[in-house]
């Protein structure tokens, strides 16, 4: 995240005005092809027919349904992946231990395992015909084709983003802090508080912000797990599916403008905790350097 | 308080980092632990500390074991070796953080803490810097502000690793000048580690010299200098020149001058130091004949070396005085004789 933005240009590295415009151009072109225009697409689609028709699409009662069910997710499935982040995160940069590589790997599994093959492991192992469906059913208990289910795979998908971010800032931290708040007679929990925590606190925000767009916008793994029931266990952007499959654009792409704008939102954000958190790693390199 | 440190042993892996350390480190003195890295000198402040935990022994602080305390519970000040301040606080916030994290019915109150940390903070001569982040201190005014939030929670023992390596030249020997003084006035009794022999040989009362983990020696300043215990601590007190020898009848000897030797085994290695040497144009029977093939100029003293016909070439220094006076040049004749050496058993 750290930027660069400091270091001296040198004239060895610099190609002549033309290349310069050339590769720029280049990227402009791409970026806004493949970027912006179907972003304002989205929006033109949906405010198509007026703004009636683009506020009812979002307060029909299966929208909301969908809208509250994605909050719900994200509110379940962040707070629970910032926990077990800054736990993971905590336990490997600051500590040695046995199988502390494969716990590593086991962090990028959801990574790199497609959503839909997360999905179905879920219907595997709750499914009616799962290794536990039976049991559940016998109990009463469901989670395929309900909430819990979703936000599981939600969980799962949003997995690696806090840890991700946050054990290689912990590692380059090292624990001397830590060491130093300990002897001055601080308990583990005064430590963290007061000393862990304020020193990772934009990469963690940073992480929880990634997870969190991505609990919203997730569809392939909430896809196998929901069962597609309007008003009931569908998340924004299965709804918006359901609703382009019949064929009603300009509500499809209003619910999809909420999910553009989220993007939006998330980008904003994102771009503002990289700021803070670049101006806050140069105070960091000054200390180090000097 | 005293401290006693009682057969303390620690491996890390294979690497023996200590093997049998038996330290006695009086109420009030100034202990330094000096030797080259990797001789567990660290180690040991830390386990001192409780920061890590030995394999056997025990440390035993004013006569009680201390070897299971927590390190929060020791009540020692630690200044780390790259100072550990916590970089998203002031330096005020720095120095009462060990106030601040006390349980309620110990901890003063906010007024209290106000005025420890300013006295603090003027004790360290850094009153002015109370509102400033760690990122905008220069190096030295880092290792005051780490001393002083040590000292906050009034500690028994205060523990230093390298507290001046990161510090350069002249700001090094003013601190250490400053710790020296600032040790005088509060007679706390303190262990730093060290691997710059002239840093522990002015600022100690007592300098422990060690070496793979273990102890060589320990004794005052003069007494390491002087006596040295051990070929090791004789070589790693200053620059020596290491003469081969066979030992006749008791006496080993250097081009001719004799000297006592041990009684064990009939080689002996004589170490001179390069201060030791007379140096002279004159050819006699009981000097090492050679020639100058380096002269270097360090300020108050001029370093000559010369190439003899037997063994690795000779280390010579002069005052500048001497230097002048005599007109050394590379490439000259010389004749050198030994006036001091210390003779172990090769």
């Amino acid at each position: 995240m750290a930027g660069t933005q400091n270091a001296p240009r040198s004239i060895v590295t610099t190609e002549s005005p033309l290349v310069r415009w050339l590769l720029t151009a280049i990227a402009l072109l791409f970026v806004a092809l493949f970027l912006v225009i179907p972003l304002v697409s989205v929006f033109a689609e949906a405010f198509k027919q007026g703004w009636q028709l683009y506020l009812a699409a979002l307060i029909e009662p299966d929208a909301l349904a969908a809208i509250k069910l994605t909050l719900l997710t994200a509110l379940v499935a962040v707070p629970l992946n910032l926990v077990f982040g800054v736990a993971a995160a905590w336990a490997i940069a600051k500590f040695d231990f046995k199988g502390k590589s494969f716990l590593i790997t086991l962090i990028d599994l959801p990574f790199s395992v497609s959503p839909v093959v997360a999905g179905l492991i879920y219907v595997l192992l709750f499914g009616a015909q799962g290794w536990w469906g039976p049991w559940l059913a016998e109990h009463d208990i469901k989670i395929i084709f309900a909430v819990p289910g979703i936000v599981l795979a939600t969980v799962f998908v949003t997995f690696p983003f806090v840890a991700r971010e946050l054990i290689p800032l912990m590692e380059a931290q090292g624990s001397e802090e830590e060491q130093a708040a300990l002897v001055l007679g601080a308990s583990g929990w005064q430590t963290f508080w007061r000393v862990t925590l304020p020193n990772i606190k934009w990469g963690l925000l940073y992480g929880v912000i990634l997870a969190n767009a991505r609990a919203m916008g997730e569809f392939g793994a909430v896809s196998v797990v929901s069962g597609h029931i309007r008003g009931m266990t569908n998340t924004i952007p299965l709804h918006v599916e359901i609703l382009y499959n019949e064929y009603n654009f300009v509500a499809a792409f209003a619910c999809a403008s909420m999910l553009a704008l989220l993007a939006l939102v998330t980008l904003a954000a994102k771009s503002y905790v990289e700021w803070a958190a670049a101006r806050q790693a140069a105070e960091d390199r000054r200390q180090a350097v000097e | 308080m005293s401290i006693e440190v009682r057969q303390i042993n620690k491996r890390f892996g294979d690497f023996v980092a200590l093997d049998d350390i038996n330290l006695d480190i009086q109420t009030g003195e100034l202990l330094a632990l000096l030797g080259p890295s990797g001789c567990g000198k660290t180690t040991l402040l830390r386990i001192i500390a409780g920061l890590e935990t030995p394999d056997r022994g025990s440390i035993l602080f004013h006569g009680e074991d201390a070897t299971d305390t927590h390190v929060r519970e020791r009540q020692v000040g630690f200044v780390f070796q790259h100072y550990a301040l916590f970089r998203h606080m002031t330096v005020f916030e720095n120095v009462a953080f060990g106030l601040r994290v006390r349980p309620k019915h110990t901890r003063p109150t906010d007024a209290a803490i106000k005025q420890k940390v300013h006295t603090l903070l003027e004790l360290v001569q850094l009153d002015w810097l109370a509102d400033r982040y760690p990122a905008q201190l220069s190096g030295g005014q880092r290792q005051r502000i780490a001393l002083a939030r040590a000292l906050a929670v009034e500690p028994r023992v205060l523990l230093l690793d390298e507290p001046f390596g990161a510090l350069d030249t002249k700001v090094r020997k003013e601190l250490r000048r400053w710790l020296r003084r600032l040790h005088d006035e509060m007679h706390i009794t303190s262990v730093f580690v060290t691997h710059d022999q002239e840093e522990a040989l002015e600022v100690a009362d007592r300098v422990v010299v060690m070496n793979k983990g273990r102890i060589e020696q320990t004794g005052t300043p003069e007494q390491v200098y002087d006596q040295p215990a051990t070929p090791f601590v004789y070589q790693f007190l200053g620059d020596v020149n290491l003469f081969h020898s066979r030992v006749h009848e008791g006496w080993a000897e250097v081009g001719g001058t004799r000297f006592a030797a041990p009684e064990a085994g009939d080689k002996a290695v004589i170490y001179v130091r390069p201060h030791e040497i007379d140096i002279q144009r004159i050819a006699t029977d009981k000097a090492l004949a050679g020639v100058i093939t380096h002269v270097r100029l360090l300020g108050a003293t001029v370093r000559l070396e010369v190439n003899v016909a037997a063994g690795d070439p000779v280390e010579v220094e002069l005052t500048r005085e001497r230097y002048t006076e005599g007109r050394w040049s590379v490439g000259e004749a010389v004749w050198l004789s030994p006036r001091e050496a210390r003779v172990y058993a090769g």
